[in-house]
């Protein structure tokens, strides 16, 4: 399998703080990695990394091919890079339609207003927002901000998309039907990285499992592996996780 | 294009038959009343459609009457001179905006607050061409008389006004436009759906400098004499602000009804408290902004909001 994504040996200091530390990784095409560890690991500074929003420090980053350690965020977003925010980030006073417009919009060269708002509809019919398409983005409820942050980076057209703690604060039944759209677009094709806590969400959809500790991979393999590997455990599964998980599995 | 759109550009229409209305007082007021309207106009694109408080439009406007200024000077006709001081203005603030727009809030209001001095120093030092603090001559630039010069000038800023209020419509309802709202709500996402901020808040900004820039010409050239402390004055920058807040930000109808209402509070307060005019004019735009604080084109919904209650 040929890497989409590659990252070599890449670190990121804020002042003192180490927060990625010399991490090599590839990620296949059709891939969906789940990215786990415990909260101030890494995970979402590495998604900066690759988008450009906080470049690395050293190491460099490749996609498709192409060197992007120092591409700018909107370059990656036109190159087929597309995220979701762990604290969404809606424009507030747009409908939630124009939202998903924007990201059309900007994201596809030549395309227009009008025809960025009719792509809009199929993505929000898509994450089942069909019936707040008219309703500004501010007045949605979590769930729903959390889909519309999705069919936002689905209206990118992305490659490789990388989803931040999507099922975070949403309920089980609104979990469960956030994990069928993952499922869904990993069936069309399109690569994902997600971070997530939620061990039987990444264990549901995942092929491959990373573990960030204090800025390093610990851990790289299929699900089943890396939920018993003894440093996993110990720095972020808990031994009570694993004797369930031990029991079950 | 949406009624209030429409409304703004009949407006602008309407107001170049004043003249058949008034003597050289109404031709005075009505030029300056065209001037207001393109700085409340053009203010509004950087500041109520991208959300970035300028405080720029008074280094522009005296930018423009200083460029205008020189070239007239020099023998260059009105028809190239205020041109260029648009031109100019244009490419300047976008160059400065690239640099100055990573700023947000409060430190972009200061940074470009500062361009303001700067120009003004520069102004006053380069003594040889603008002839410093002693002010810059501008050469008449007809003979036609008294009456025809104040006519002539009101219709050129008149034409102006209409250039910018078509400025304004048409980026509006483009791409440039729907981009500028986007990083007006929220511009970490804007960046992440693709979208250059830099490059489209460089071209707004430069964009609300334009027509201040060719304003600022037109300005030279009508009053014959300029000075650092007259163009470079900072309520060139705090009016369109407070006229804009008067009538609705982000609506480019509701700024230009406000630029005129500016304008009237200005002369009637000027003509009957002639001592503590801006005193009475500043508890005025106070009492407007805390009973109406989005501004006069609010009153049309809330109107509307009344009307059922009655029935």
């Amino acid at each position: 399998m040929s890497d989409i994504l590659r990252l070599q040996s890449v670190s990121r200091n804020f002042t003192g703080l180490k927060a990625l530390r010399d991490v090599s990784l590839g990620i296949g095409k059709g891939e969906v990695l789940g990215l786990i560890g415990p909260n101030g690991a890494g995970k979402t500074t590495l998604v900066n990394v690759v988008t450009g929003v906080t470049p690395a420090s050293s190491g460099t980053v490749t996609f498709m091919g192409r060197d992007i350690t120092r591409v700018k965020t909107y370059q990656s977003a036109r190159l087929g890079l597309s995220r979701t925010f762990q604290v969404v980030q809606p424009f507030a006073e747009f409908s939630a339609l124009d939202n998903v417009a924007a990201a059309a919009l900007f994201s596809q060269p030549g395309e227009s207003i009008r025809s960025a708002r009719q792509e809009a509809r199929a993505h929000l019919a898509f994450v089942g927002l069909e019936a707040q398409s008219d309703q500004p983005a501010a007045t949605l409820t979590l769930a729903m901000r959390k889909r519309l942050e999705l069919a936002k980076a689905l209206a990118m057209k992305p490659k490789l998309l990388f989803l931040d703690e999507v099922n975070a604060g949403l309920n089980s039944a609104e979990v469960e039907r956030a994990t069928r759209l993952i499922h869904q677009l990993a069936e069309n094709g399109i690569t994902i990285v997600m971070i997530e806590h939620l061990m039987k969400v990444v264990l549901n959809v995942c092929t491959r499992i990373v573990v960030l500790h204090n800025g390093q991979l610990i851990a790289d393999g299929a699900p089943r592996d890396v939920i018993k590997n003894p440093a996993v455990v110990e720095a972020y599964l808990g031994q009570k996780y694993a004797q369930r998980a031990g029991a079950h599995g | 294009m949406t009624r209030s759109n429409f409304i703004l550009l009949a407006l602008v229409v309407g107001i170049a038959a004043l003249p058949m209305f008034g003597g050289s007082y109404a031709l005075r007021l009505g030029t300056i009343a065209c001037m207001y309207g393109i700085l409340a106009l053009s203010w509004n694109v950087v500041g109520g459609l991208a959300g970035y408080p300028s405080f720029a439009t008074a280094a522009f406007f005296g930018f423009g009457a200083y460029t205008a200024g020189v070239l007239l000077g020099k023998g260059v006709p009105l028809a190239v001179s205020v041109p260029a001081a648009g031109v100019f203005s244009f490419v300047l603030a976008c160059l400065l905006g690239a640099a100055l727009l990573r700023l947000r809030g409060h430190y972009f209001a200061i940074a470009s607050l500062s361009l303001i001095e700067v120009f003004r120093e520069l102004v006053n030092n380069a003594t040889d061409l603008t002839g410093g603090g002693m002010g810059l001559n501008i050469p008449l630039t007809s003979t036609a008389g008294v009456m025809a010069d104040a006519t002539f000038f009101f219709y050129l800023m008149w034409g102006l006004l209409g250039g910018t209020a078509l400025m304004v419509v048409v980026v509006a309802g483009s791409k440039l436009g729907f981009g500028l709202a986007c990083i007006r709500q929220n511009e970490t996402a804007a960046n992440m759906i693709g979208l250059n901020t830099t490059l489209y808040k460089s071209v707004a900004f430069g964009l609300s400098a334009c027509f201040v820039g060719a304003a600022g010409g037109v300005y030279a050239a009508w009053v014959h004499y300029i000075d650092p402390s007259d163009v470079f004055d900072i309520l060139y920058s705090v009016k369109p602000i407070v006229m804009a807040l008067i009538g609705g930000l982000g609506s480019p109808l509701g700024v230009l009804i406000g630029a005129f209402v500016y304008l009237g509070l200005e002369e009637v307060v000027w003509r009957n408290y002639i001592q503590i005019h801006s005193g009475v004019l500043g508890v005025l735009i106070v009492v407007l902004l805390l009973f109406l604080p989005h501004g006069l084109m609010s009153l049309r919904s809330r109107l509307l909001a009344w009307r059922p209650k009655r029935v």
